[in-house]
C-alpha cells in the first residue's frame, strides 16, 4: 500500500481525520495478525514501541481487577525473548494459528495515542488436520506515533476461552 | 475386572517392584472401568481433597464452585465465618445448586423449583410446602431437615482448604503427615491474597500429570528454560521425599548451589542446557531471595488433586479436575502475600511467565501428557518401566530419582487396584 509521507514528530493524534486513525489502527491490527499467522515471529516485536506493554489476560481475571496474565511482556524485550524460546526453549504441539478480526472501533484518541477495541477468533490446526476455536477475546490497544510509524504501546488480548487447550506458546 | 493381561500381572508383587522397578499397565490411563472405580475409590473415598484457598472466600455468603474429580462442590463461608463444602446438586431432583463459578449470596437457591439452602447445606426453603389454596403441597410428615445438601468433612490448613466424603479418612494434619505439614506451612506462613486463575485443559489422563508432579528427574531434560537459566537442575542440592505412607511428595532444590563448571559438564551433550541462548531483557529472572532456607524451588504434591508450588517468587495451586479416562482441567490460582510490597506484586506478576499454561517452564507438561496418552491408547497390554533412583518408592536426598512415582502407584493400587482384579 501507499504509506503517506512520515510525520515529523512529535504527532497530535487528535488532529489527524478520523478516516486516517481508522485506517492506521485496521493497518497495524491486521499486520499484527498476519505476522503470528505466517511464523513471521521474529518480525513481530518490531510491531511494539521498545518500552511496551503485551499482556494475553484471562477475562475471568481481567473483570475482577486481578493482574494474572497467561503472557505478560513490558518490554520490547520480553516480547523477543518469548520469541526465542519458542523457537528453541518450549516443546508443544505442531500447530499454526489462523486470526479472524473484527471491524475495529476507536474508543479514544489523545495527542499521544489511539485506544481502539478489536474482537478476535484465533483457530488453531495442529498437525492432525482439523482447525477448532483455540482463544477467543478482545484485542484493548493503545496505538501511538513513533520513529516514523504507528506502533502498539499496549496490547492486551483480553480473552473469554479460558480453559486453554493444552498449552499456549504463541502469542495471540 | 480392570485386569485383563493375565498371569503376568496377577505375579507382580511389591517384592518385585522393589527390585526389578514399577511397571504400570497402561490401561489405568485409558480404560473406562479405572476411571469410574477411583471417583468411587479414590476421590469419594478416604482421601482429603484440596477445594480452595480460604482468601478465595474470605467474607461471609463468599462461595465458590469446584470439583472432585468430577463431583461437582460448593465451598461457603456462614455469616460467622465458618467453611462449609456440600455436594453441589440439589436434594429435590438433582439439579445444580451453584451454577456460578464463585459469587455472594445470603443462601443457595436452586433456580429449578428454588429450594433454598442455607450456607451451611440445611434446607431453609420449599415453595409451595403447604401447597395452594389447600391443595397440593408435600407430605404431611416432610421435613426440612431430611433434605439438606450432602455435607462433606472440611478442613483448612493455613489457608488451604480440604474436604472429604470419608467419615474414616484421618484428619487432615495426619492425612498429610508431618513432613509435608511442616512444608504447607512453610509456603502459607502468612495471609496470602489472590493474583488470578489459570485453566488448562490437557487431553491425557490426570494420573500422568500425578506422575509429572513426582517426578525431578525430567524436569532438566524436558525443560531447557529450566536448565539452561538454572532455575533447576538435578545437579542441584535437593530432595525428593514423601510422608510416611508414600502418598504425597516433596520435591525442592536450591538454585543457589549451581556450579556452572560442573553443569556443564554434566549436561553437555543436552538440548536443555543451551549456554547460547542468553535473555535481552533478563528482568524475568530478577528475583528476590524470599525464604531463609534458600530453597528457590517446592513442588509438593498432595494425593490426590493438588500440587502447591513456589517457583522463584511464584506461588500457586495446581488442582486437577478429571473429565473422564483422556482428560482433565489443570486449575492454576496464584497468590502473594497479603503483606506483599509493589516491587513484589510486580515480581510475581513478571514471574508468572514462568507458570501456568504459557509458562516458559511449566507449558511443556501438557505436551509430555499428552504425548504419552496418544502413544500408550492404542496398546492397552503393555506396560511403563519405572527404576531411575533404584526402583523403590524411596525418599532421595538428590533430584535423579523417580520414586515417589513409585509411592503414588503404591497407593493407587491399595486403592483401586491394578494388579488384582476388582470385585
Amino acid at each position: 500500500m501507499i504509506r503517506p509521507a512520515v510525520k515529523p514528530e512529535p504527532v497530535d493524534l487528535t488532529t489527524l481525520p478520523r478516516a486516517e486513525l481508522m485506517r492506521e489502527v485496521t493497518d497495524l491490527v491486521a499486520l499484527h495478525a498476519e505476522l503470528i499467522d505466517d511464523d513471521r515471529l521474529e518480525e513481530w516485536p518490531d510491531l511494539f514501541t521498545e518500552e511496551c506493554l503485551y499482556s494475553v489476560i484471562p477475562r475471568e481475571n481481567a473483570d475482577r481487577g486481578l493482574p494474572v496474565a497467561t503472557i505478560f511482556c513490558d518490554s520490547r524485550g520480553m516480547l523477543v525473548d518469548r520469541v526465542v524460546s519458542l523457537r528453541r526453549a518450549n516443546i508443544f504441539p505442531v500447530h499454526n494459528y489462523r486470526h479472524i478480526i473484527s471491524t475495529s472501533r476507536i474508543h479514544g484518541v489523545t495527542p499521544e495515542a489511539v485506544t481502539a477495541h478489536t474482537n478476535y477468533v484465533v483457530l488453531q490446526t495442529r498437525n492432525i488436520g482439523q482447525s477448532f476455536v483455540y482463544n477467543t477475546g478482545k484485542y484493548v490497544d493503545e496505538i501511538v506515533y513513533s520513529s516514523g510509524r504507528f506502533l502498539f504501546r499496549s496490547k492486551k488480548a483480553i480473552f473469554d476461552t479460558d480453559l486453554v487447550d493444552t498449552l499456549m506458546v504463541r502469542p495471540i | 475386572m480392570l485386569n485383563n493381561h493375565g498371569a503376568a500381572d496377577a505375579s507382580a508383587t511389591a517384592s518385585e517392584h522393589d527390585r526389578i522397578g514399577c511397571r504400570v499397565p497402561y490401561s489405568v490411563f485409558t480404560d473406562e472401568a479405572y476411571y469410574k472405580a477411583e471417583q468411587e475409590r479414590l476421590f469419594r473415598g478416604p482421601t482429603w481433597n484440596f477445594v480452595a484457598l480460604e482468601a478465595e472466600v474470605p467474607e461471609p455468603g463468599d462461595y465458590k464452585a469446584t470439583f472432585i474429580g468430577d463431583t461437582p462442590v460448593v465451598v461457603t463461608r456462614d455469616k460467622d465465618g465458618g467453611l462449609h463444602v456440600v455436594l453441589n446438586r440439589c436434594a429435590h431432583r438433582g439439579a445444580m445448586v451453584c451454577r456460578e463459578r464463585r459469587g455472594n449470596a445470603p443462601h443457595l437457591e436452586c433456580v429449578y423449583h428454588q429450594w433454598a439452602y442455607d450456607l451451611n447445606g440445611d434446607l431453609i426453603g420449599v415453595p409451595f410446602r403447604r401447597g395452594i389454596k389447600g391443595q397440593g403441597g408435600m407430605p404431611a410428615d416432610f421435613a426440612l431437615k431430611d433434605h439438606g445438601l450432602v455435607k462433606l468433612r472440611v478442613e483448612s490448613l493455613n489457608g488451604l482448604v480440604f474436604a472429604t466424603f470419608s467419615e474414616e479418612v484421618e484428619p487432615l494434619r495426619d492425612y498429610l503427615g508431618p513432613l509435608i505439614t511442616e512444608h504447607v506451612e512453610r509456603i502459607m506462613c502468612r495471609p496470602v491474597k489472590i493474583l488470578g486463575n489459570q485453566r488448562q485443559f490437557i487431553h491425557g489422563n490426570w494420573k500422568l500429570y500425578a506422575e509429572n508432579t513426582r517426578d525431578p528427574y525430567h524436569a532438566s531434560l524436558l525443560h531447557l528454560f529450566h536448565n539452561t537459566f538454572g532455575l533447576y537442575r538435578s545437579t542441584q542440592t535437593g530432595k525428593c521425599v514423601m510422608d510416611e505412607n508414600k502418598r504425597h511428595s516433596l520435591l525442592f532444590s536450591m538454585a543457589g548451589s549451581n556450579d556452572a563448571e560442573r553443569d556443564s559438564q554434566v549436561y553437555q551433550e543436552s538440548r536443555s542446557f543451551d549456554t547460547s541462548f542468553t535473555l535481552k531483557d533478563p528482568s524475568l529472572l530478577a528475583g528476590r531471595s524470599e525464604f531463609p532456607d534458600g530453597i528457590t524451588l517446592v513442588i509438593l504434591a498432595l494425593y490426590p488433586n493438588l500440587i502447591l508450588q513456589q517457583i522463584s517468587n511464584t506461588l500457586a495451586v495446581r488442582q486437577i479436575v478429571t473429565r473422564g479416562p483422556d482428560s482433565f482441567e489443570l486449575v492454576w490460582t496464584q497468590f502473594g502475600y497479603a503483606d506483599d510490597d509493589p516491587e513484589m506484586d510486580a515480581i510475581r506478576l513478571k514471574q508468572s511467565n514462568l507458570i501456568g499454561p504459557a509458562g516458559v517452564i511449566s507449558m511443556e507438561d501438557g505436551e509430555a501428557v499428552e504425548i504419552v496418552q496418544q502413544a500408550v491408547t492404542p496398546d492397552r497390554g503393555a506396560k511403563s518401566y519405572i527404576a531411575m533412583g533404584g526402583g523403590g518408592a524411596d525418599d532421595a536426598d538428590h533430584l535423579v530419582t523417580e520414586g515417589a512415582i513409585i509411592g503414588f502407584w503404591q497407593n493407587y493400587r491399595k486403592m483401586v487396584g491394578f494388579e488384582e482384579a476388582l470385585p
